[in-house]
C-alpha cells in the first residue's frame, strides 16, 4: 500500500501523513442528519442516538466560551470540519497488529506504539481517525476481570455499565465542547478495574489524526472499582497541515472507596489542531484522583482536568506542565471541588513560554459548605524565555466552608542572566544551559511520570525549544 | 617562562559606570596571587569581567590566555580554555541535581574531542567513581550529588560545591571571588585544604579577598591592593600582614597619588 509522505517535518516530527483511506467519510459540517447518522453506523441503541441529539441540540444553542482563547475560538470554522471518518477495515478494533491495515500499522509503528507496548504497557488502544484500530490487554489482566476497550465495542458488549455512568459526570450540557463531543463522539476507551485488582503497568492510548480538517472527539470512560488501581496515559499527534483541525475530547472516571487511578496525558498535536478537552474525575471515600497533564503541541489548549471530592478522605491532584511556543495559545489548569468533608487537593502547574507563545493558569478550588476540615494547595509557576512571551494566572477560589486550609502560591520569572551565566561559566554551552533551566523547571512534574515517559518529555521540550526559535 | 593569565589596562564599566579603570596583572603558572581591597575597589568587578559575565561591559584593554585573547570568548569557552571562577554567591538552579550538573560540565570542559569534532562524554560510572573521590576529600556526604544545584544549600555548603567543582574541572587558571566570606572556622580550614590539593606548577590561583583570614591557609606568592578600579600597590605575603595591622586606609594614605584616601 501507500507509503508514508512526509510533510513540513521541519521541527515537529510527527507531522508526517499518509494518502487518505477511508470506508466512511461523512460529508463536511455539522447538522442533525450527521449526528444519526453516525449513531446508525454503529448500530447503537436508541438511547444512545438520543443522548447525541441532546447533546447536538445543546452544541447548536450554546455561545462561545467569551474567556480563554476566545480569541482562537471565534475563528473555528464548524463547517469545514469531518465529524466522521472511519479508515477502511476499521469495522473493528483488531488485537494484533499484523491484521492492521499496512499504512495505519505504519504510522503507529513510526510513532513507537507497538514497540512501546511490547516493553512497557499492560494494555494498548490506538485509535485513528474517528475509530480505534487496535486495541489489547495482557492475558492475566482480562483474567483478573479488567476490562479495557474501546467505547464503541464497550457499548456492544457491555450496554448496561455504558449506559448506568455514561455522561453522570459530565453531562451533555455540561459546556459547549463537551455537547460537541457529545453529538458526534467516535472512539475512545473504556476501563473497568474490579474491586482490588491493581494494575502495575500503565495502560496507553494513543490517539492519531491523519486526515486534514479532521475532527476527533474520542470519549473515554474508567471505572475503578473499590481499592483497584490504574495508570493511564494517553498520547497524541496529527500531521501538520495549513488548515485547521479540531479534537474536543471527554473523559468521565469514576474511582470508588480507597481507589486510585493515575491519568497522564502527553499531547503533542501539530500547531494546526485546537484541543478544547473536558475531563473531569469523581473521587468517592479515601479514594485518590491524579491527573497529571502535559501540553506541548496544538494551536490552543483548553483544558482544566477536574476532580470532585464526593466523600469524605477523598485526595485529588492536578500536575500540569505546558510549553507555548511561536503561535501557540495554552490555556490550562485544574479543577478541583471538595464536596465532602476531610478531602484533601493539591494543584501544580508549571508552565513555559517562548517565541511569541501564550501560557494561562486558569483554575478553580472550590469548598462545599459541608466539606469541613479540607485542604488544598495550589502552585503556579510560569516560565518566560523571552520578551515576546507572555503569562497569565487566574487562580479561582470559592470558599463556603470556614474550617479549611487553602494556599495559594504563584511565581512568574524568566530565565534569568544569572543562571545562564553560572552554567556557561562551567562550560556549557549557551542551548545546553537554557534547556537544562528549563528542564529543571518542569523536574518536579517529570519525576511523577513513568521513566519511559519523563524521557519524552524531557525530550518533547527540548525539541520544543529548538523548533521554536525565532 | 609563559604567563598564565595577562591582564594589560582592563577598563570595565557596569550600568554605564566606570568600574575598572585599567587593571593590570600578569600571573605565571603555580603562582597564587592575592587581590585585597576594600568594599567597592572592583575585586569582585575582575572576577566576573574575566568570567565573562554579560552584565560586565568591557570598555578596553586585553586579558590574554594561552595566546587568546579571552575577552572575545564566549562564558562558556573561556571555562573550556581552564578558566574557573569561584563564586561569592553561587545561583540555585531549581531541578538540576549536582551530579547531572557536574557531568555535563565535566564532559564540556574535560571531555576529549572525537574524530568527529565532538567531545565524548566520559563513562558514567567513572565519572561517579572521580566525583566520590572529590566529595570525600572535602567532606561532603553523598547525598549531595542529589541535591538540587545550589537550592537550600547554606553558606558552606555552596563554597564547598565552588572547590568540588574546581577540583574536578582542573582549570589553569582559578579565580576564587571572596570564597572566605560566610564560611566558619572549620569550614574555611576544609575549603582551604581543598584549594592546596590543587596548588601544581602548572596551575595559577587569584584569591579574591578582603580580609587578610583566608590567606593564613592559602598561602599567596603575592599580594595586590587594589583601589578605586586599579591595582596601587603590590607586594609579598607580609603586604596581607601589614594591611591586617594598619587597615586599609592607613595603607592607601602612604601612598602618594592615593594622599587622602579620595576619588
Amino acid at each position: 500500500m501507500a507509503a508514508t509522505v512526509d510533510v513540513n517535518l521541519d521541527d515537529y516530527k510527527y507531522g508526517f501523513s499518509v494518502p487518505e483511506n477511508y470506508a466512511f467519510k461523512a460529508e463536511k459540517g455539522l447538522s442533525e442528519r450527521i449526528v444519526k447518522q453516525i449513531s446508525e453506523m454503529k448500530n447503537e441503541p436508541g438511547w444512545m442516538t438520543d443522548f447525541r441529539l441532546r447533546g447536538y441540540k445543546h452544541f447548536m444553542e450554546r455561545p462561545m466560551p467569551q474567556w480563554g482563547g476566545q480569541g482562537m475560538l471565534n475563528t473555528i470554522n464548524f463547517d469545514d470540519i469531518y465529524y466522521y471518518i472511519k479508515p477502511v477495515g476499521a469495522d473493528k478494533a483488531f488485537e494484533s497488529w499484523d491484521d492492521v491495515p499496512e499504512d495505519i500499522k505504519n504510522t503507529f509503528d513510526r510513532l513507537g506504539i507497538p514497540e512501546a507496548e511490547q516493553k512497557f504497557l499492560a494494555g494498548v488502544g490506538a485509535q485513528y481517525e474517528s475509530e480505534v484500530i487496535y486495541h489489547s490487554i495482557i492475558k492475566d489482566l482480562e483474567a483478573k476481570g479488567v476490562l479495557f476497550l474501546d467505547m464503541d465495542a464497550s457499548l456492544r458488549e457491555h450496554p448496561e455499565i455504558v449506559k448506568e455512568y455514561f455522561g453522570t459526570v459530565i453531562p451533555p450540557e455540561d459546556n459547549k465542547f463537551a455537547a460537541l463531543n457529545t453529538s458526534v463522539w467516535s472512539g475512545g476507551s473504556f476501563i473497568y478495574v474490579p474491586p482490588g485488582v491493581h494494575i502495575d503497568l500503565p495502560l496507553q492510548a494513543y490517539f492519531r489524526i491523519n486526515a486534514q480538517n479532521m475532527g476527533q472527539f474520542e470519549r473515554t470512560l474508567i471505572i475503578v472499582d473499590e481499592g483497584a488501581y490504574v495508570h493511564y496515559v494517553e498520547g497524541c499527534t496529527a500531521p501538520t497541515y495549513s488548515t485547521d483541525s479540531l479534537h474536543s475530547a471527554v473523559v468521565e472516571i469514576i474511582v470508588k472507596e480507597n481507589g486510585r487511578c493515575r491519568y497522564s496525558t502527553i499531547q503533542n498535536w501539530s500547531h494546526n489542531v485546537y484541543n478544547l478537552v473536558t475531563k473531569r474525575a469523581q473521587a468517592y471515600k479515601n479514594a485518590t484522583m491524579e491527573w497529571v497533564d502535559g501540553n506541548l503541541g496544538s494551536k490552543l489548549t483548553m483544558k482544566y482536568p477536574a476532580v470532585w471530592l464526593m466523600e469524605d478522605g477523598a485526595h485529588g491532584e492536578v500536575l500540569s506542565i505546558a510549553f507555548a511556543g511561536k503561535g501557540q495559545v495554552q490555556d490550562a489548569g485544574g479543577k478541583i471541588v471538595h464536596a465532602a468533608p476531610n478531602t484533601s487537593s493539591v494543584i501544580t502547574s508549571k508552565s513555559i513560554s517562548k517565541g511569541g507563545g501564550r501560557t494561562t493558569y486558569r483554575g478553580l478550588i472550590k469548598v462545599a459548605p459541608d466539606a469541613t476540615n479540607s485542604k488544598s494547595n495550589v502552585l503556579c509557576d510560569a516560565l518566560i524565555l523571552d520578551d515576546e512571551s507572555a503569562s497569565d494566572t487566574f487562580p479561582y477560589i470559592e470558599i463556603e466552608n470556614s474550617n479549611v486550609s487553602i494556599g495559594h502560591e504563584a511565581s512568574v520569572s524568566k530565565v534569568s542572566e544569572e543562571q545562564l551565566f553560572y552554567l556557561m561559566s562551567r562550560g556549557i554551552e549557551e542551548d545546553t544551559a537554557s534547556n537544562m533551566i528549563v528542564s529543571g523547571f518542569i523536574e518536579p512534574i517529570v519525576k511523577e511520570l513513568p521513566m519511559e515517559y519523563a524521557l519524552e518529555m524531557n525530550r518533547l521540550i527540548e525539541m520544543e525549544m529548538e523548533g521554536s526559535v525565532g | 617562562m609563559s604567563t598564565s593569565l595577562s591582564i594589560k589596562d582592563l577598563q570595565v564599566s557596569i550600568d554605564d559606570k566606570l568600574i575598572l579603570k585599567g587593571l593590570n596583572l600578569e600571573v605565571k603558572p603555580g603562582e597564587v596571587h592575592a587581590i585585597m581591597g576594600p568594599n567597592g575597589s572592583g575585586k569582585s568587578t575582575t572576577a566576573y569581567a574575566l568570567a565573562g559575565h554579560p552584565a560586565y561591559e568591557v570598555e578596553g584593554g586585553e586579558v590574554w590566555m594561552d595566546g587568546v585573547n579571552l575577552l572575545e570568548l564566549s562564558p562558556d569557552e573561556r571555562a573550556q580554555m581552564g578558566l574557573f571562577l569561584c563564586f561569592q554567591y553561587p545561583t540555585a538552579i531549581p531541578g538540576i541535581s549536582m551530579a547531572n550538573f557536574l557531568r555535563t560540565s565535566y564532559n564540556a570542559v574535560k571531555g576529549e574531542e572525537g574524530e568527529d569534532g565532538k567531545k565524548k562524554p566520559i563513562p558514567i560510572a567513572e565519572f561517579r567513581k572521580k566525583l566520590l573521590e572529590k566529595m570525600d576529600l572535602l567532606k561532603m556526604d553523598k547525598s549531595f550529588a542529589r541535591r538540587y544545584l545550589n537550592e537550600g544549600f547554606s553558606g558552606g555548603e555552596k563554597k564547598r560545591a565552588e572547590i568540588l567543582q574546581m577540583t574536578l574541572l582542573e582549570p589553569k587558571v582559578a579565580i576564587l571571588d571572596e570564597t572566605d566570606s560566610g564560611l566558619d572556622i572549620d569550614a574555611l580550614k576544609i575549603v582551604s585544604e581543598g584549594v592546596n590539593s590543587m596548588l601544581s606548577p602548572e596551575r595559577a590561583f587569584i584569591v579574591i579577598t578582603h580580609y587578610q583570614r583566608i590567606l593564613d591557609y592559602i598561602k599567596p606568592d603575592y599580594v595586590h591592593i587594589m583601589y578605586n578600579g586599579q591595582i596601587i600597590l603590590s607586594g609579598g605575603p607580609e603586604l596581607a600582614l601589614r594591611l591586617e595591622d594598619e587597615g586599609y586606609d592607613n595603607i592607601l594614605k602612604s601612598i602618594p597619588q592615593n594622599g587622602n584616601g579620595g576619588n
